[in-house]
């Protein structure tokens, strides 16, 4: 045991000691991102360099600091962990640097896919893909003598089957809590019934549409079947939910469904039932009801040159093609990393990418139709008011906020 | 004072008068993993002209104080017009944003207040009349939720109250509904946190009252003793008398506190349900897009309204210094 013990330690430190050698930095990086696995690892892959001192601040609350940070000159954070929704938001104030250069120099290892160009210019290295997709339990779908469902009906009918033989009272799990989780879900199905944000071309909403209403109806359908707390539910305690037993059926992020059954304390039968499937789709659609999205990092715009380059290097050493040889690691997330061979947690992203999901939608004013949904949907889940009064507050607070920020 | 006090509000004040530039969009081609789309954008250096030439952005006199997200003048006005009764006209005053977190805020600020005023004056008694040994020990646990932080304290009661938790069951279990939950419902969301609320600040109110309690000058109660008067009467007609001004002095600072109320709402994720002016700037600086304008205006009536709600107990309380010069 003692042996083993050393052996391991020894191998881990010629490991890291590899890996230092191989990444030289030469000015300080800091790195500000979201928490889950998959970022976690890129952000200790960052901080295997040295030469320089390597930060990171990864939080559930990053989109509250990241502008501030990279707005001051010298910027705080020399590189922001993004997806494709929170892009926008330092592409409206001009924070992030074009990477053309440093690609040209360092990025000899990424693949032409990861580069996220706007305009011509390369503005982001993507090194994940993410959707949401159905995760249900095995065990209790054929207790219960259902098919796992492809549609939000056939969830419906398969959530009433369960409750009506008495495997699960409230069987089906959403991250539904009021604000951006509710939002998400809200565009999953809108998308899903073939409804779209705006009036083509322009800023103007256009959720208070049939597509709406169906997709709110939906909703409210599914939530009969939920958790009567699910308002306050976001993605971590909907998990919870889904560990202790308690859902059979649920919409969940592939970062998060992966790695959903290796924490401690979970009943072995949750760890044996635990399924992955493709996205539904709903009312006879054929796009599923869900979001393709991006993980990728930037580089700050108010840095040094020296810094931007440290970053781009330091960030480049956490998404090498090697890290994947840890199997842990290459289950963490759908990858976008040469040489990543998907792991069976990655079929429903796969899915998801194959059924053509269409991706989150990259417009200036999102963010603020976003947070209009969010803010304003909760009345309809409550049965406080009808599905087009709710969507009617929802274009009226949308349009308030879009005039504050000269978008109307 | 200048610094700390006259700068920020000066700083608030201006902000909220002014709105970003009209952005300028344009059709670029986005390419990434998911393949090319053509998407709009921001032109940054359009913009950035713009910004040159007037750093502040647009002046909108109080157009934003005015918007549906504040005060809603266009809103109200249509309300009114459109409702034939008080009722559907309050009906629809409560879909708008502001007049919600209204109705939450100052029912919340006159609930709370004079409850953990009162609650706070019961502790402070029974603390007063222990035995000396025990006294320590009261007041330690008596302090023990204004020792925990808001939001620890929330969280903590939050996850007690879930309907799996060891409150929520026990509250499903007394009324013999297992679907009973607290946080699914809007009227008992309110309760909780008026009870959250005084079980948070109760404990000022005591050690305020106590420590008024040790100068209490022990001739006038012997006396009132001699007069015959019951320990009520001692306490109506000899104690609140001599508390009065810490009475006046823990409203002031309670009322004040209670009308910007913030942790509870987030700490019991209670957005659903009840919303206040300081959760509004916490949302309109927290969403992708952030709104420094509608902030900086909630702000401004954030500091309003305490003033509007702290005038009473100032003017008392200048007439008061007034007639003692």
């Amino acid at each position: 045991m003692f042996l083993k013990r050393i052996i391991i330690a020894g191998a881990m430190t010629t490991l890291t000691a590899t890996a230092a050698w191989a990444c030289e930095i030469g000015a300080r990086v800091s790195i500000v991102g979201n928490e889950f696995p998959a970022i976690q690892t890129v952000g200790a892959g960052a901080q295997e360099c040295s030469g320089g001192e390597v930060t990171t601040n990864l939080t559930a609350d990053h989109q509250k600091i990241n502008v501030a940070g990279m707005q001051g000159n010298p910027a705080e954070y020399t590189s922001a962990i993004i997806a494709n929704s929170s892009i926008v938001a330092l592409m409206n104030e001009d924070v992030i640097r074009a990477l053309d250069d440093l690609v040209a120099k360092h990025g000899q290892d990424l693949k032409k896919n990861q580069l996220i160009t706007i305009d011509g210019k390369v503005m982001a290295v993507a090194f994940m893909a993410n959707a949401q997709h159905l995760v249900y339990r095995k065990d209790i779908l054929e207790e219960a003598g259902v098919e796992p469902p492809k549609t939000y009906e056939e969830m419906l009918e398969a959530a009433k089957v369960i409750r009506e033989k008495g495997l699960v009272q409230n069987p089906i799990g959403g991250a539904y809590k009021a604000g951006w989780n509710l939002a998400q879900e809200f565009n999953n199905m809108f998308l899903g019934f073939g409804g779209t944000h705006f009036k083509e071309g322009t800023a103007e909403p256009n959720v208070n549409s049939e597509a709406g209403v169906k997709a709110l109806e939906m909703m409210k359908a599914l939530s009969e079947y939920m958790n009567p707390d699910f308002l306050t539910h976001d993605s971590n305690a909907t998990n919870a939910e889904y560990r202790a037993g308690n859902v059979a059926l649920m919409n969940m992020w592939g970062s998060r469904a992966a790695t959903l059954t290796t924490v401690d304390g979970i009943p072995q039968e949750v760890i044996d039932g635990f399924a992955i499937a493709a996205p539904m789709t709903v009312g006879g659609g054929s796009t599923p009801a869900s979001t393709l999205w991006w993980d990728g990092w930037t580089v700050a715009k108010n840095v040094s040159d020296a810094e931007a380059e440290a970053t781009f290097i330091a960030l480049t050493n956490g998404i090498r093609p090697e890290i994947l040889s840890d199997p842990e690691i290459a289950k963490q997330a759908v990858w976008l990393i040469e040489g990543y061979e998907p792991t069976p947690a990655a079929t429903g992203v796969f899915d998801a990418a194959n059924m053509g999901t269409i991706p989150y939608p990259m417009l200036p004013y999102m963010g603020l139709m976003h947070t209009a949904l969010g803010n304003e949907l909760a009345d309809f889940m409550q049965g406080k008011e009808s599905a087009e009064q709710a969507l009617a507050d929802v274009e009226a607070a949308y349009t308030a906020a879009a005039k504050e920020k000269g978008f109307l | 004072m200048l610094l700390f006090i006259a700068a920020p509000i000066v700083s608030v004040v201006i902000q909220s008068l002014f709105t970003p530039h009209e952005a300028v969009l344009m059709t670029v081609e986005n390419c990434g993993p998911f393949g090319c789309k053509e998407e709009t954008t921001i032109d940054q250096d359009a913009t950035r002209e713009l910004r040159e030439a007037k750093p502040l952005g647009r002046f909108v006199w109080f157009d934003i104080y005015t918007d549906r997200g504040h005060l809603a003048f266009g809103e109200v006005a249509e309300a009114w017009n459109s409702s034939d009764s008080y009722g559907a006209f309050f009906s629809k005053l409560g879909n708008l944003p502001f007049y919600r977190a209204m109705a939450f805020t100052l029912t919340y600020t006159f609930v709370c207040t004079p409850l953990l005023i009162i609650l706070g004056l019961m502790i402070a008694l029974a603390v007063n009349s222990l035995h000396r040994h025990l006294k320590g020990l009261v007041i330690f646990f008596s302090l023990l939720p204004m020792i925990v932080s808001p939001l620890i304290g929330s969280l903590v009661l939050f996850w007690m109250l879930d309907s799996r938790g060891i409150l929520g069951s026990a509250i499903q279990y007394l009324a013999d509904d297992p679907n009973l939950s607290l946080k699914a419902s809007t009227p008992l969301t309110w309760i909780m946190l008026i009870v959250y609320g005084v079980w948070n600040s109760a404990p000022f109110a005591f050690v305020v009252f106590y420590a008024g309690l040790q100068t209490l000058p022990q001739d006038q109660i012997e006396a009132a003793q001699i007069d015959g008067a019951t320990r009520w009467d001692r306490i109506r007609y000899v104690v609140i008398p001599h508390l009065m001004p810490l009475v006046t002095f823990v409203a002031l600072i309670q009322l004040m506190d209670n009308f910007r109320v913030f942790e509870p709402i987030v700490g019991f994720n209670a957005e659903a349900h009840a919303t206040s002016l300081s959760w509004f700037i916490f949302s309109d600086l927290g969403g992708e897009t952030r709104q420094l304008s509608a902030a900086s205006a909630t702000s401004v009536m954030t500091i309003l309204g305490v003033a509007i709600l702290l005038s009473p107990v100032l003017i008392r309380t200048w007439r008061d210094f007034k007639a003692k010069k």
